[in-house]
């Protein structure tokens, strides 16, 4: 396949992976913030949905991730790009409590949030753009630290 | 605790868990990518060149999938569980967070579980550890 077709392949493949991943969030019931809060509320009438959405996203996706380790290439002839980290380190730790915590209280994590944007309501406009300068924060503190090492000497 | 049989949906959060499931497949056998929606966002603040295009497809499809909804089936707005400042102070959380924590539900939670990472497995016992603490002291802290 040319470059420019496997280019186009390589779109259509994200633009396809991101409606599937959209429409099995409304179907899954995970764009309702309230379905997700109940399945975070142990201690009140627990609702355990959201176990079945994972159990069903993990159970397709792990042949996927199985044949995709053992490729060098994607099928479109992209480099497959799997994270080889195993630390568990303080960023990941920190991050994913901080993550916890904003998504206990809203009932969004990022890609119902972003599905939620054209199904209507207030609450994914106010949620979205924070979501996004808190990302743009990270970004700029990265930026910071990469310039303060870079100038300082050893 | 009491489980909420009501409201309980084994067969459709299944079905589109299912859905979710495939998303991910195609995107790393065909684009050998993670489908972590936090990373594909925030990758798009960098400017990194040839990596835009393919984040940009990936999250299209994610917001036309309710427009696509609702061309065959009606699709309510969902009532939020906060409002104003709370909603703000959480998404910024979310973002921070996801970001430094390198995923999300997607990313760490989906993807990363299906590949067995141990960092994957310990980001997502710790996020759905803090949102049961986050919502049993905003509902139950008295």
């Amino acid at each position: 396949m040319g470059t420019r077709t496997s280019f186009v392949a390589t779109l259509l493949a994200a633009l396809a992976a991101g409606l599937l991943f959209g429409v099995g969030l409304i179907l899954s019931g995970m764009t309702e913030p309230a379905k997700v809060a109940a399945f975070l509320d142990l201690a009140g009438s627990w609702d355990p949905s959201l176990l079945c959405v994972m159990l069903g996203a993990i159970a397709v996706a792990a042949p996927a991730f199985r044949i995709a380790a053992r490729r060098k290439a994607a099928i479109t002839g992209a480099p497959m790009q799997l994270p080889r980290s195993r630390r568990i380190d303080r960023p990941l730790v920190v991050g994913s409590l901080a993550f916890g915590v904003g998504w206990g209280i809203a009932g969004y994590c990022p890609g119902p949030a972003l599905a939620s944007l054209s199904i209507g309501g207030a609450a994914p406009w106010l949620f979205v753009p924070a979501m996004v300068a808190g990302m743009a924060v990270f970004e700029l503190a990265e930026w910071m630290r990469a310039s303060v090492s870079a100038k300082s000497p050893g | 605790m009491s489980i909420d049989w009501q409201h309980f949906t084994p067969i459709s959060s299944l079905a589109g868990g299912t859905l979710i499931g495939l998303g991910a497949a195609l995107l790393v056998l065909f684009d050998g990518r993670i489908a972590g929606v936090s990373g594909i966002l925030g990758g798009l603040l960098r400017a990194a060149r040839g990596e835009r295009a393919w984040r940009i497809a990936f999250l299209g499809g994610l917001l036309a999938a309710a427009p696509l909804w609702r061309l065959f089936a009606p699709l309510a707005p969902a009532q939020p569980v906060a409002g104003g400042a709370w909603l703000v102070a959480a998404g910024l959380l979310v973002g921070i967070g996801t970001r430094y924590g390198s995923g999300c539900t997607s990313g760490h939670g989906v993807c990363g579980v299906a590949r067995a990472s141990p960092r994957s497995l310990a980001a997502t016992a710790l996020f759905v550890a803090a949102g049961f603490a986050t919502v049993f002291l905003l509902r139950h802290g008295g």
